[in-house]
């Protein structure tokens, strides 16, 4: 069952197009990655999808109704957004900004009902971000913050959670954290899950399907087996990948890979 | 049961103990003065009739005086807190970011052209004028990509403040009227009187209430533009309401009391230092410690010179600056 498509897509700003008509479906309850090289375009999807920006033409479709026609505050009911490094207004403590996901359910001046309380201690326990609570969200490394917005995303309770690259700005073990309290949450709790993810070796080891775009448009999508191919990865990235098999989770990876040159696009 | 997530002080006591802070400088400043004056006397002032010099002194030139410290500078620390949040910019302050001015512009030209204009009128002209030397700043910093950066919008301010001060003064010059403009210009709060408070009073505790009941869009503002949206904000729709709100507490502390920079940059600063970064406990105890500190500068500015008055905008000039530079070292890291 699919709940979420988009049909005939168009993105851009002003004269300069950056997804063109692009169809593309979002498998439920599975981990979706996006990948691409750098201003392909998969930023600009992710947001297009999440109505943080508008798009041209086509249309994105979140069961059965077009998501620019629905009302900002239900749609961040169904689903939610956690954009690049968000840095601002980091001296909230860490509770406070976990209790701002509870925004899109709040009337009026909106003081936390119980079920705000419950939802936001689980966003916590979830993410083990309990323990600095009341520290200042600034105090905090950079794979703990990434947790706290993590955090902050599961409060808003939605079925289906977006982010853009999750695992910038942090070390390898703390990559992995991340990577796999969102797998956790996919299998634990059945949330849809779509990112965007520079590393093809986590996309294919955590993404139940994948999306490789080259100039806003999909080269191929598929799970990790059909996409992590040395042809596809030659349309998307220009290079010449030699694919293995990661001897642990026997998913495939990218062992090394060279540079295509003097080669026309 | 209301559980809250919160530093380890209540905020509530936080904002008591502002609210003694703030009562205790508002006795200060009725005491010291040119004239020697005794509790019994701003209490007689304040609660009777009674008609004695030493007394109606009080009465009608202190206490309006002081009120209007009060309601000015709690005006101008909500909209530079608002301010801050909205751009995201540690250095944003209705002085630096040319709402001041355009609203001083708009007083001298209605002042030549309407000598006779009421303070009703006047206020809404300023109100006017700063929202065109807002809109001038913020049309010329963000031109380019790379869109508004600190700096880049506090030199455009600094470029369209002088403009708009230049302009103030040739009209001035124009229509004779430099004299009166200039009362204003040198931030007075000489000859507040009781009718302006009566239009300049309900105005700013409107903007105030608006303000607080905004603020918890204004957090979620502040995170990030993409965060506000993906949480449900219809932004524009906020940034166009929090925007009047701006203008109509800078419009009517301008018409009231003339030029005063550095209050609304300082004030949310210290603030941040004592409840954190939440507007919802920030825009209150941004206005009760504007407040405060108009009143200690005022006190200072009657009271260091005497009977010489210091002009207040001077004395906050003078506080301001240094914390201006402070900021500006800080960078963006000021902000949190």
């Amino acid at each position: 069952m699919v709940r979420l498509y988009t049909s005939d897509l168009r993105i851009g700003y002003g004269e300069r197009l950056i997804v063109k008509d692009l169809s593309l479906k979002i498998p439920d309850q599975k981990i979706t990655a996006i990948i691409g090289s750098n201003g392909c375009g998969k930023s600009t999807l992710l947001k297009a999808i999440t109505r943080i920006i508008p798009h041209q033409s086509g249309a994105v479709i979140l069961d059965g109704e077009p998501i620019a026609k629905e009302n900002t505050k239900e749609l961040a009911k169904k689903l939610a957004i956690l954009p690049q490094t968000p840095e601002g207004a980091s001296g909230l403590t860490v509770g406070e900004l976990v209790s701002y996901g509870r925004f899109p359910y709040q009337k009026g001046l909106g003081r936390l009902t119980k079920r705000d309380v419950a939802v936001i201690d689980w966003a916590l326990e979830v993410t083990g971000t309990k323990e600095f609570m009341h520290r200042p969200v600034d105090a905090l490394s950079g794979g703990q913050r990434q947790r706290v917005w993590i955090a902050m995303a599961l409060a808003q309770d939605t079925e289906m959670i977006f982010l853009d690259e999750p695992t910038t700005y942090l070390d390898l073990a703390h990559q992995l954290e991340v990577l796999e309290l969102l797998h956790r949450l996919n299998v634990e709790q059945r949330r849809t899950i779509i990112m965007v993810l520079h590393d093809l070796n986590q996309a294919a080891r955590f993404a139940d399907y994948m999306i490789a775009l080259r100039d806003g448009q999909i080269v191929k999508a598929g799970d990790c087996e059909e996409v992590m191919k040395p042809d596809v990865l030659k349309k998307v990235f220009q290079i010449d990948a030699q694919i293995g098999r990661d001897p642990r989770t026997k998913k495939p990876v990218c062992l090394t890979y060279d540079l295509i040159k003097g080669e026309a696009k | 049961m209301e559980k809250t997530y919160r530093h380890s002080i209540p905020f509530v006591y936080k904002l008591l103990a502002g609210f003694l802070f703030f009562l205790v400088m508002f006795v200060i400043a009725m005491l010291f003065g040119a004239a020697d004056t005794t509790i019994r006397d701003v209490w007689l002032a304040v609660s009777s009739q009674a008609a004695e010099e030493k007394i109606s002194l009080i009465r009608d030139l202190r206490l309006p005086r002081e009120i209007a410290a009060i309601f000015v500078g709690a005006a101008l620390a909500i909209a530079g807190a608002i301010m801050q949040g909205m751009t995201r910019n540690p250095l944003a302050d209705p002085g630096l970011l040319g709402l001041t001015a355009g609203a001083h512009a708009a007083l001298a030209i209605s002042l030549a052209l309407v000598p006779s204009a009421s303070s009703f009128v006047l206020m809404l002209a300023c109100m006017i004028g700063a929202a065109a030397g807002a809109a001038l700043v913020f049309g010329i910093s963000a031109g380019k990509k790379g869109g508004f950066s600190s700096l880049r919008i506090v030199l455009a301010g600094v470029a369209v403040s002088s403009l708009l001060y230049t302009i103030a003064e040739g009209v001035g010059l124009a229509f004779k009227i430099s004299k009166d403009v200039s009362m204003w210009t040198a931030g007075g709060l000489i000859g507040t009187s009781w009718s302006q408070l009566q239009v300049i009073v309900p105005c700013i505790t409107l903007g105030i209430l608006l303000s607080l009941l905004l603020s918890k869009q204004l957090t979620i503002l502040s995170l990030s533009e993409e965060v506000a949206v993906g949480l449900g904000q219809k932004t524009t729709r906020i940034k166009i309401l929090l925007f009047f709100v701006i203008i109509m507490l800078t419009g009517a502390s301008v018409a009231l009391i003339g030029n005063m920079t550095f209050i609304g940059l300082m004030v949310p600063h210290i603030v941040r230092t004592l409840v954190g970064t939440d507007y919802r406990s920030i825009l209150p105890m941004s206005a009760l410690v504007g407040a405060s500190f108009m009143l200690i500068a005022d006190t200072l500015g009657r009271t260091v010179n005497a009977p010489y008055e210091t002009p207040v905008a001077a004395i906050i000039a003078v506080m301001g600056l240094p914390f201006f530079l402070f900021v500006v070292r800080k960078g963006g890291s000021a902000l949190s």
